[in-house]
């Protein structure tokens, strides 16, 4: 007995709609970038269930391609998050105010 | 299994050059910063030449389907690699007079350069994404490298943008994987051509990178990030990221339109119509109420993705023709806007309008190339901006979307307005304060290779239009 695929994308939409929202509304930086890994588990589960749908690998190799790639991003939002607290003493972007229109 | 690399040798060029500065800011750490240069130049250099090399083996795709080669991939990579010499020429100077330069800047804008020409080439949606993160992460640490607190802030809303414009663009991927069953995008194209009717996913996935798309190229409503990266980063890599992340995200965009999603023409034109209207009524606007120069310029790109976009809703090599024009001329003039910017200003400062009051009068030089500049964004002749847009709205009204040129036209009105105010406050206005625009001569012969090529273009595009022609043929 196998769950349907519509189950899988049905989860894999739930967590990035979960995650794009969480982005939208938490002003927090660290959060923010949290909600935005949950959008990629997300589209992993999307890409794994397709993989499996379809029969061939590219879909996890696609998996393994974003683990590597969200893994580079945290080196970097975490190092800029941390430098613009260490200036600021905050990591909320609505308190970080110094470009506006 | 032999793998050829001659297709992907200008990137490896890039990346080896990219290897070799930072580990020399490592191993000698009192080395003339000049010799960082010279490699970086070297490595811009040799990739320019492995990319001519493959201007006459037209029609492959390389790598297991990975890259393409071809001849538009030339083009792009060769627009790209200018424009990563001159902002390693303008970071150089400024950075080291601003006291900010450390061996990691030129290393990163090889990087980035890497990410950039390769994302121009990609023929199968995983090297685009690859390729897309290699650039982008790049630039966020480019705009964070200066430590001021603008700058940091800067680069965390691009980041935080950034990656959330990543994970839609990768939900793209997927549903495009999942309707076709393969990420290829002569292979998509050949999926969705044998169907009567659209799949849903495949709607979805176009919907998805076009959001991805969006930010990237900084087209309205997905440009927020734009401003605030634009006027956080040092002026040279805000010269080097508004160029080459739009020339860079437009070759993979067209190629993504005009090959993977082709079949779907019905379908993705209104998006791209829509979107470029948005985006030159959004940037033309609001680049007049600035007072900021970046800013005023960072909306001003915002408005010049919408040009490009007007030119790409015309399917096939009409639309690519003008597209590829228009991202030469823009990329040529953008980079001598901020660069002209990043000669006035020191730091942070003395990026406002007022710095630039009576500019004529301190340096006739530098007014003279920021005019020039300024009047090819506006789209005046006999300048480059001119002829590019007369070329995107001839592409447009020849494909049906007349509208779409008028709003191009009138917005084009609106911000010469931007344009013109900042000209009258250069040359009618007394100088306010006494800051001196930086009086290196070096700086102003670099900024005379885009000038040139401006007027050039403005002048005689004849010069161009054959290259461009035989480039504008898209088939992966």
């Amino acid at each position: 007995m196998s769950v349907p695929i519509g189950w899988f994308l049905a989860v894999s939409a739930a967590l990035f709609a979960t995650g794009t929202v969480g982005v939208l509304v938490r002003r927090n930086a660290l959060v923010m970038f949290m909600s935005v890994e949950l959008q990629l588990n997300g589209v992993n589960l999307a890409l794994v269930a397709f993989s499996r749908l379809h029969g061939d690998l590219t879909g996890q190799v696609l998996t393994f391609f974003s683990l590597v790639v969200a893994a580079a991003e945290v080196v970097v939002g975490l190092a800029i998050i941390v430098a613009v607290f260490r200036r600021a003493r905050t990591a909320n972007v609505d308190e970080l105010s110094e470009l506006r229109w | 299994m032999r793998v050829e690399l001659a297709p992907i040798a200008p990137e490896l060029l890039l990346v080896g050059a990219g290897i070799a500065v930072l580990l020399g800011g490592v191993l000698a750490r009192r080395a003339d910063p000049l010799a960082h240069l010279a490699v970086s130049l070297a490595g811009v250099a040799g990739a320019a030449a492995a990319s001519v090399m493959l201007w006459s083996r037209e029609g492959a795709t390389a790598l297991a389907g990975a890259v393409a080669v071809d001849r538009f991939g030339v083009v792009a990579r060769l627009v790209l690699l200018g424009v990563a010499a001159l902002a390693l020429l303008l970071a150089h100077h400024t950075l080291a007079r601003d006291g900010e330069l450390r061996p990691e800047v030129p290393a990163l804008i090889l990087f980035a350069t890497a990410g950039m020409t390769l994302l121009a080439v990609s023929a199968d949606l995983v090297t685009t994404f690859v390729a897309l993160e290699v650039l982008s992460l790049s630039l966020y640490v480019l705009t964070g490298s200066s430590r001021r607190l603008v700058s940091l802030e800067g680069a965390m809303k691009y980041f935080l943008l950034g990656a959330f414009s990543t994970a839609f663009f990768l939900y793209g991927v997927a549903m495009a994987y999942g309707a076709t069953g393969t990420t290829s995008l002569g292979g998509i194209a050949h999926a969705l051509a044998g169907r009567t009717e659209t799949p849903a996913l495949a709607l979805v996935a176009m919907a998805l990178l076009a959001v991805g798309f969006g930010f990237k190229v900084s087209a309205a409503p997905f440009h927020m990030w734009t401003p605030d990266a634009y006027q956080g980063a040092p002026t040279a890599v805000t010269a080097f990221m508004s160029a080459g992340t739009k020339v860079a995200a437009f070759a993979a965009l067209l190629r993504v339109l005009d090959v993977a999603l082709q079949p779907l023409g019905w379908d993705w034109g209104p998006v791209v119509a829509g979107l470029a209207a948005v985006s030159v009524v959004v940037g033309s606007v609001l680049a007049i109420a600035q007072t900021d120069v970046k800013r005023m310029l960072a909306y001003s790109s915002v408005a010049h993705a919408g040009f490009v976009l007007i030119g790409a809703t015309a399917p096939g090599a009409p639309g690519i023709d003008a597209a590829l024009f228009y991202l030469l001329a823009y990329a040529l003039m953008i980079v001598g806007a901020f660069g002209v910017v990043s000669l006035v200003s020191q730091g942070e400062r003395g990026t406002s309008l007022e710095d630039h009051a009576g500019l004529y009068r301190r340096s006739p030089v530098l007014a003279g190339l920021f005019a020039l500049f300024l009047l090819s964004l506006a789209g005046i002749p006999p300048t480059a901006g001119f002829i590019a847009k007369v070329s995107v709205f001839r592409a447009a009204v020849e494909a049906g979307h007349w509208w779409l040129a008028l709003v191009g036209v009138l917005a084009s009105v609106v911000a010469a307005f931007a344009y013109i105010r900042l000209m009258v406050l250069m040359y009618m206005r007394e100088p306010v304060g006494h800051r001196e625009p930086d009086p290196s001569p070096v700086p102003r012969l670099v900024l005379a290779i885009p000038a040139a090529g401006t007027l050039l273009l403005g002048v005689l595009p004849g010069l161009v239009t054959d290259v461009l022609g035989k480039a504008a043929v898209l088939r992966w």
